[in-house]
């Protein structure tokens, strides 16, 4: 895979102005503008994001994050090194950035679209989307000055995130909105993940970090400490640096990795694999596995997720009272699903496996396994079906 | 040549700024539009008075146009007087004005000086038009040179927004260059034949027994040359100069490129500064 965005040999100074004055008479006195300090935000940082991946960027107040996601949207120039992106790229900094309060939420996306990047043909395309994903269709005509804050930010968040961006930049916005929003956002940023979009964070909540991101860099002083696989950094990051136990603030701990996840296999009725099955068939999930070492009851769990983002269903051996002994080598697990129930379309399943007091992580994987469901006699809408039979006789 | 480019892709956000400043600048009040033709008006009118009637200033009859009215006089200089001191007033703080855009988003930031430039050119075609009205009621038959004066328009729309691109730039660094442009506007309004004839201007001056050429040195200032062609066309109706529209185009040109270099190297703080 090739690099998304390559930062090389990256340095920022900021200036320190003692006595902050803009004044020509000043600078003709000191026979120069004013003194001032020069603060190394970021001091000779490299590090390569690689194309399709969710890259974090984590550390502390004053860490130089900001800034590099800044250098990296063009904002902030670089003093030395040179940042590379490919792609449309689009940054949520600040949502509704140039929003004009006399003008009506209409104009304003048309204004806020422009200055994204769209043209206007591609706003006219996607406006209905835009007021659709904001939920703020009945005041789209009144002036963004009477929209309340969440209001405005909902439809900032909509419009940038509908200018199609191959990278997105994310500053920590998602702090904003209610819950409902949140929800939304998360979804649709994970929706863009799986189109095969890179995306950047910055972001103090480690444990959305660590849901969120393949890959973490971790900054401190403008320095990077470490750059790698995400709860690699995080790890480092809490253990080493915060001296705080991962535990405390929720987030699991690294995975052990004693049992490896290694795929999943469909098998239809007639015990032969069946990769594309059919709304309402039977099939088995088998699941299989390699074991470093002896592990005793470890908990497997699984959960499908439809290709916009929407959790279907999830599920776990510890709900369902199964206790096993893993033994070294190659195994598997299966789950039998008497009628597949879920509506055509694609689904991604995700696989994990964690110790038997369900805490600790052995094994997890976003994207064990993609597959399709094809259409079949049984029509339904939404995302499940019942399985039922309509009778007009009774 | 990358800048070039760069304007071209973003010529519909170009067309939204300006839209921007159309539509917000006269949001909220009753008269809208009507104000930006009574501003213009009520200069005309206070000029008129004071030049026109109390001091007696004499137009000059235009050849072949025989017309002799001071306030169309006035009329064909003021107008665009105003397009070059409201764009070079507005544009120096357009950029302090839009920090909080230049803080979160990237876009060349040069476009917002192009937009309050080109929201107030919006404005000046409109009064153009007002007064290529007047002047045909007066029987000045102005049509035929209606490409003359675009030709007048769009240097002078390239010279404001050099000015603009090197005022607005310096102002971020440099909070003074406003107060210093309020204080140099009179003086160069003073300095350009709007409400008298270039004629009134001594051609040598003496002093201390040395002969200085006046009018020559008068004649540096691009902008006399500018009003003398408007008012050639307008007024006189009669083509203006060929070397005095050349002095006008190297002007503009020049100003527009040393505008482009200033903004280029004080654009890459912009963000942290303003």
């Amino acid at each position: 895979m090739s690099a998304a965005i390559t930062v090389d040999h990256v340095t920022k100074r900021y200036r320190l102005y003692h006595e902050r004055n803009q004044s020509v008479k000043a600078a003709i006195m000191r026979g120069r503008r004013a003194r001032y300090d020069e603060f190394l935000a970021l001091d000779d940082v490299s590090f390569e994001i690689r194309e399709g991946i969710a890259f974090g960027l984590i550390g502390e107040n004053g860490s130089g994050k900001s800034t590099m996601l800044k250098c990296m949207a063009r904002i902030l120039r670089t003093d030395a090194g040179s940042i590379t992106t490919r792609g449309k790229l689009s940054a949520l900094l600040e949502l509704g950035a140039g929003f004009h309060p006399e003008l009506s939420g209409r104009e304003n996306v048309y204004l806020n679209g422009a200055i994204l990047g769209l043209s206007r043909r591609e706003i006219d395309q996607r406006f209905d989307a835009i007021v659709d994903f904001s939920g703020i269709e009945q005041f789209i005509d009144a002036p963004v000055k009477n929209y309340s804050s969440g209001m405005y930010v909902r439809l900032g968040f909509a419009v940038a995130i509908n200018v199609d961006p191959e990278i997105l930049l994310i500053d920590e916005v998602l702090a904003v909105g209610d819950q409902e929003f949140q929800n939304k956002c998360t979804d649709k940023i994970a929706s863009m993940r799986r189109e095969g979009r890179t995306i950047v964070v910055v972001s103090h909540a480690l444990p959305s970090v660590r849901a969120l991101c393949d890959e973490v860099a971790l900054l401190e002083h403008g320095h990077l400490i470490r750059t790698g696989p995400a709860e690699d950094v995080i790890d480092h990051y809490l253990t080493e640096i915060l001296s705080i136990d991962p535990a405390e603030l929720g987030i699991p701990r690294r995975a052990t990795g004693e049992i490896h996840l290694d795929g999943v296999e469909i098998i239809g009725a007639d015990g032969r694999p069946r990769p594309e099955p059919t709304i309402g068939d039977a099939v088995t999930l088998r699941f299989h596995f390699t074991a470093r070492e002896r592990v005793v009851e470890p908990v497997f769990g699984m959960s499908f997720t439809s290709s916009d983002g929407v959790l279907v269903t999830g599920c776990n051996t510890m709900t369902s009272g199964i206790r096993m002994v893993v033994e070294p080598g190659p195994g598997h697990l299966d789950l039998e699903i008497p009628r597949l129930l879920v509506a055509p379309g694609r689904y991604h399943i995700t696989g994990t496996v964690y110790d038997r007091e369900h805490t600790t992580p052995i094994h997890e994987v976003g994207d064990l396994h993609a597959f399709h469901v094809a259409e079949g006699t049984l029509r339904t809408s939404g995302i499940t079906s019942l399985g039922g039979t309509w009778r007009a006789d009774a | 040549m990358s800048q070039v480019r760069e304007y071209v892709e973003r010529r519909e956000l170009l067309t939204n700024l300006v839209l921007r400043e159309l539509r917000s600048r006269y949001k909220r009040s009753t008269l809208g539009w009507t104000w930006s033709l009574l501003n213009p008006l009520s200069s005309v009118l206070i000029y008129w008075a004071v030049f026109g009637v109390f001091l007696e200033v004499d137009p000059p009859v235009g050849d072949p146009s025989g017309q002799d009215n001071f306030v169309l006089f006035l009329l064909c200089a003021l107008i665009p007087w105003n397009f070059f001191s409201n764009g070079v007033m507005q544009s120096i703080e357009s950029l302090v004005v839009n920090a909080g855009l230049i803080r979160k988003v990237y876009f060349p930031r040069e476009l917002l000086v192009a937009s309050t430039v080109g929201g107030l050119l919006v404005t000046f075609l409109i009064e153009l038009g007002v007064v290529i009205v007047i002047l045909l009621a007066a029987g000045n038959m102005v049509l035929p040179w209606i490409p003359v004066i675009l030709v007048l328009v769009a240097l002078q729309t390239v010279m404001v927004v050099g000015i603009g691109l090197l005022l607005s730039a310096a102002n971020v660094y440099f909070r003074d260059v406003r107060h210093f442009i309020t204080l140099i506007m009179p003086v160069l309004f003073y300095s350009t034949p709007i409400v008298y004839p270039i004629t009134t201007v001594p051609e040598t001056w003496r002093i201390a027994g040395r002969s200085i050429p006046l009018r020559d040195i008068y004649g540096f200032n691009p902008l006399v040359r500018l009003v003398t062609a408007y008012r050639d066309a307008m007024y006189s109706l009669r083509m203006p100069a060929w070397d005095t529209l050349a002095y006008i185009a190297v002007w503009a040109i020049g100003l527009l490129l040393l505008g482009q270099w200033v903004f280029n190297r004080l654009d890459r703080r912009l963000a942290e500064e303003v």
